[in-house]
């Protein structure tokens, strides 16, 4: 399946406890550039220009798509108030995750050449199926979401992603069970190309803390196979792989066992609802994701929760961020999908999640992962794991 | 019988015995046309195939995703699937739920041979892919093929899936990541292969399925189709009448699984990227939508109900995610009305009409309104 | 093979093979019967179960049950376990037979050939289960149900295997139904039509069954069992989902196959050994293995007894 968190909307609802000075030095950082951006693109000239988005925005992970397309349109409204020259917009793409479908439609975007610069893919598979389209395009690519491990080793030039892949986030993992002083970790996934990646990347990190593992199939809902044989080695942590629909079954099955070994996940869970559906059962889950937490940048959130009444939801300041790139690089005259591609390669300015600057292989620079913990029906976050 | 059931059916018997007609007096006028003047017409409609959906013509055309792209990603692959079950299903009667299972064989032997297992080009991989779909088929085949039904049904979807899981698990075939860097066809000249070249996707698409309607054409019209038609009517009868129909069977089984594993291969060939996610059981039942859609048993027929199943959800994307509840109730809607498919092999569509007035045998419950139609009739006279 | 691991979890699995294999033998029953009398795949069978978990959830909702904690007792209790099971029921056996009446019957009518009715079924179940997907409350997300009561409550134990209240609910009132429905098949009259269609559908309506509405029954009942399974199923895992019984309904369809399709009783000796299958099978050779163990002693089972394990039933032999 594709790989990707999904974390869903009531995330927003989360009051999170302001832990991490990293966050808040971003914040004051970013401040300053959204409003230069701003004052250097008055007056830009340009016509036509649309930036495009690909990924899900119905189906099973459509919130999500529908997070990143709320936060790319701050920023796209921003800066058509700024440049009444230069109006831009974005063209939507549904393709509800799901590389078959996202294929012709990857077509149709490469073909519209007044489609500069691309919003996503959202998810690893997709972006897997549709890269080499772009590549062959030189479109520019920044995807706000897509984590897998091996995206970045493909020799794409037009790839670039905004956030740590996993491979950063299993050995955080790793770290945040071990440094709980964990002695026995059971390991679980459910197949898919995000939840068995993430998984195996903890299993080599646990080494020999790892005394069980197993594989549900997300598509059945008795896990019970996997749970007694984790209650048989007598583990005191358990790590999911996988999204919290079935990370709330796992857990409340756990829990129903007898097993009360502490619940850790990565940031496919990182949702209210898996909270939300896993009710008593889920007080003390650990989660861990690469994606920024809505307090992130506080100018960001009241901008976002003016317009939204809510919390930032999760991708939507990578997606602002993202929009602020390519409107940077309108600014600076970079009108045309081979002289933007360029300038993503020099880039390097804080945006509201981070300082961005893209590595030659278009990873992001840095790979803050952050802890949450789930305490009274809430996601509280924990800070960045060291 | 209710009298007004009774009617119903006088009514839809009448139909057909008129749909019968006209079609008879078209293909007798057909018939009389000079050689030269149908062979033109032939090549002509040909050649609007393979250039016609390159225009993108308005109406048929989807809005929101590249048509020509569409066509190879998906309705080559489905009409080829369809074409290759329509042998089992159709011709001989084999209900198999895990036709997809020789889709991903021929996929992932496209996917193994051109990446780095082997790293050789689509082409030479491609007989690959074909010889060994054909070879699961046997194997498959060879133990399940003595059982009948619903029983070789739920077998075949068994294998399938197994099939799907394996690949999942072995870490050579890419696990969950799947297969990626597969090779694209080669290029030569003006024919180009590439992610940004669609076109020719088609025209070799098209000529693909055009090949294999010839060759299966060849086949149905030989001792093999004729004894999938007499396994297909009544297996024991063919069996006593010195078919050996385990054979013939297990040929079905073969021919179908090697033109599912071209499906497969042209699939790596365009999409480049494979999962096992890609070929879950939900596939197979599309693919045997198609055929039962299109007319089982009529190669023409399953063509239009591969394209059908492939494009109708695309063309219809203004539904959201809505277009799948508005394809059920379609598909029912579709059953009831025109059960023998749209375009239904002309045997077929006889023995439905004639099935109103003659007992079938083998089905207890169409002996029954059939009984009762011979007898209102008999009253009639 | 985790020997050590199938060792260790053998009691436990045991227990939870049994219980998630009673529920594969109710809605087996939903396929089995409509085999016996109509020799056809009902395909839409999964959905019907579908809809039933959801006729709890509706219960659940309108009786406003408290998403966590807040167990009811006595009287309360009962009466809102008889409520759901009520409407999980009243959810499968209408909807079975609405699929029947929609999909089906127009087919008899005209006589189509079996395939056909594979297709209509395989569309009436796209439609269901989408139609759920697109208009329910969460869309295509899972529900979580409340706990009606504290299910997870340990009984007894039996060599270290604790038996906890909901493994033993389950396989009870599984087996309570399946008693009942074979006593109904077997001493009423209604059954008795039930039997007679199935043997000889013609036969049958000469001497005075009415066919159409028999069928009716049989798809009313396979409900009914569908629906009972759906509200176990609530209790035992308290979620549900659109697409929920997609998977469930493939398993249930393996294990009518595995006991033999059209047999009652096979229904559920099936139902028991695929879901003890499947817990060995994950305990010895990991989870990953599951489906891929419990389809090969399928195919294992069907080479030595081509017509399951009990053999068809109903007096009817293949045509």
């Amino acid at each position: 399946m594709r790989k990707m968190m999904r974390v869903g909307m009531a995330m927003l609802a989360v009051a999170l406890a302001a832990t991490a000075c990293g966050s808040s030095k971003s914040t004051s950082a970013s401040s300053t550039t959204a409003a230069g951006s701003a004052a250097a693109g008055t007056g830009v000239k340009c016509s036509g220009i649309k930036i495009g988005y690909l990924g899900a925005l119905s189906g099973e992970n459509g919130q999500l798509g529908q997070n990143m397309v709320d936060g790319a349109n701050i920023a796209i409204d921003e800066w058509n108030a700024a440049n009444k020259d230069c109006q831009i917009t974005l063209v939507k793409s549904d393709s509800q995750g799901d590389p078959k479908q996202a294929t012709p439609l990857a077509d149709t975007i490469v073909q519209d050449k007044s489609i500069v610069a691309l919003l996503g893919p959202g998810f690893s598979g997709e972006t897997k199926a549709t890269m080499p389209k772009f590549e062959e395009a030189g479109l520019p690519i920044i995807s706000p979401s897509a984590t897998n491990a091996q995206l970045q080793n493909n020799g794409w030039k037009s790839f670039h992603r905004i956030l740590a892949n996993d491979d950063k986030q299993a050995p955080a993992v790793s770290a945040l069970i071990k440094s709980k002083g964990a002695k026995k970790v059971g390991v679980v996934d459910d197949a898919s190309e995000y939840g068995k990646g993430l998984a195996d990347g903890v299993r080599k990190d646990l080494g020999a803390l790892k005394v069980a593992d197993d594989q549900i199939d997300p598509k059945a809902s008795d896990y019970s196979a996997a749970v007694n044989k984790m209650k048989a080695a007598g583990v005191d942590y358990v790590f999911y792989g996988g999204y919290y629909a079935e990370a709330a079954k796992l857990v409340k099955q756990l829990r129903g066992a007898g097993v009360t070994a502490t619940f850790v996940s990565g940031d496919g869970a990182l949702d209210q609802k898996f909270v939300d559906n896993a009710g008593k059962d889920g007080e003390g889950a650990l989660l861990t994701a690469t994606g920024a937490p809505p307090n992130v940048n506080p100018e960001f959130q009241k901008k976002f929760n003016d317009r939204y009444k809510k919390d930032p939801t999760l991708y939507a300041p990578e997606s602002y961020d993202i929009v602020k790139i390519y409107s940077d690089a309108l600014s600076a005259g970079k009108q045309d999908r081979k002289s933007i591609l360029e300038f993503l390669g020099t880039y390097d300015k804080p945006g509201v999640t981070k300082q961005i600057k893209f590595d030659s292989k278009g990873e992001v620079a840095g790979d803050s992962v952050y802890s949450y913990v789930v305490q009274g029906g809430k996601i509280g976050g924990q800070g960045i794991i060291k | 019988m209710s009298p007004l059931a009774s009617e119903v059916r006088e009514v839809i018997v009448g139909l057909n015995d008129s749909r019968r007609e006209r079609r008879m007096a078209w293909a007798d006028r057909w018939n009389r046309q000079p050689k030269a003047f149908r062979i033109s017409l032939v090549v002509l409609l040909i050649a609007a195939l393979y250039v016609v959906p390159l225009t993108k013509p308005p109406l048929i055309n989807t809005p929101h995703v590249d048509f020509v792209s569409l066509l190879g990603t998906s309705v080559v692959p489905f009409v080829l699937m369809a074409l290759g079950l329509n042998v089992v299903v159709g011709l001989a009667g084999l209900l198999d739920l895990g036709y997809v299972g020789f889709y991903a064989v021929g996929a992932y032997v496209i996917g193994v041979l051109t990446t780095q297992h082997a790293n050789l080009p689509w082409l030479v991989a491609l007989p690959f892919a074909v010889l060994i779909a054909m070879a699961f088929g046997v194997v498959l085949g060879a133990p399940t093929l003595r059982l009948r039904g619903d029983y070789l049904a739920i077998v075949t979807l068994g294998f399938g899936e197994i099939i799907r899981i394996s690949a999942q698990n072995f870490e050579w075939l890419g696990a969950s990541e799947g297969i990626s860097g597969i090779k694209r066809p080669a290029s030569f000249g003006p024919v180009k292969f590439s992610a940004l070249e669609n076109r020719w996707y088609w025209v070799f698409g098209l000529t693909l399925i055009l090949l294999v309607v010839f060759l299966l054409r060849r086949v149905e019209h030989s001792r093999v189709g004729r004894a999938w038609t007499a396994i297909r009517e009544d297996e024991d009868a063919a069996e006593l009448m010195g078919v050996p129909t385990f054979k013939f069977k297990l040929w079905a089984f073969a021919i179908g699984a090697s033109v599912g594993g071209l499906a497969g291969a042209f699939y790596a060939g365009k999409n480049i990227t494979i999962y096992p996610a890609d070929f879950q059981i939900a596939n197979s039942i599309l693919f045997l939508a198609a055929v039962v859609l299109g007319g089982p048993g009529n190669m023409w027929g399953v063509i239009v109900g591969g394209f059908a199943i492939a494009y109708l959800p695309e063309r219809f994307r203004f539904l959201q995610d809505k277009r799948y509840l508005v394809f059920g109730i379609a598909l029912v809607i579709m059953m009831i009305f025109r059960p023998q498919g749209l375009l239904p092999r002309r045997q077929r569509a006889a023995e439905l009409t004639r099935a109103a007035l003659l007992p079938d045998a083998s089905d207890p419950l169409a002996e029954e309104a059939a009984d009762a139609t011979v007898a209102e009739r008999r009253d009639d006279a | 093979m985790d020997w050590t691991n199938f060792v260790n979890t053998f009691g436990d699995n045991t227990r939870d093979g049994l219980a998630l294999g009673s529920i594969y033998a109710l809605i087996a029953l939903g396929y089995t019967l409509v085999y016996g009398v109509l020799r056809l795949i009902n395909f839409a069978n999964s959905e019907v179960f579908m809809l039933g978990t959801f006729g709890s959830f509706v219960g659940l909702w309108v009786l406003d049950v408290p998403q966590i904690g807040q167990e009811k007792t006595g009287m309360a209790l009962l009466l809102t376990l008889a409520f759901c099971i009520l409407l999980s029921m009243a959810f499968s056996g209408g909807s079975a037979v609405v699929v029947e009446l929609v999909a089906y019957r127009p087919l008899r009518r005209r006589n189509a050939p079996r395939l056909v009715f594979l297709i209509s079924a395989i569309g009436a179940s796209f439609a269901l289960s989408e139609a759920v997907g697109a208009f329910g409350a969460k869309k295509r997300d899972t529900y979580a149900l409340p706990e009606i009561l504290n299910t997870n409550k340990r009984l007894f134990s039996i060599g270290g295997t604790n038996i906890l209240l909901r493994h033993f609910v389950v396989v009870t009132a599984a087996l309570i139904l399946m008693v009942g429905l074979n006593t109904f098949v077997n001493r009423t009259r209604l059954g008795r039509g039930m039997r007679a269609v199935a043997q000889d559908a013609e036969t049958a309506r000469i001497m005075g069954v009415n066919v159409d509405q028999v069928i009716s029954l049989t798809f009313l009942i396979g409900g009914l069992m569908a629906g009972g399974a759906a509200f176990l199923y609530i209790l035992y895992l308290p979620t549900t989902r659109y697409n929920v019984g997609f998977l469930l309904g493939i398993k249930s369809f393996t294990a009518a196959v595995l006991g033999g399709i059209g047999n009652i009783r096979g229904a559920l000796l099936g139902g028991l050994v695929l879901g003890l299958v499947e817990k060995y099978g994950a305990g010895l050779f990991g989870g990953k293995w599951l489906d891929v163990i419990a389809f090969i002693v399928l195919v294992a089972v069907l080479m030595f007894r081509p017509t399951g394990l009990l053999g068809e039933s109903l007096g009817r032999t293949r045509v």
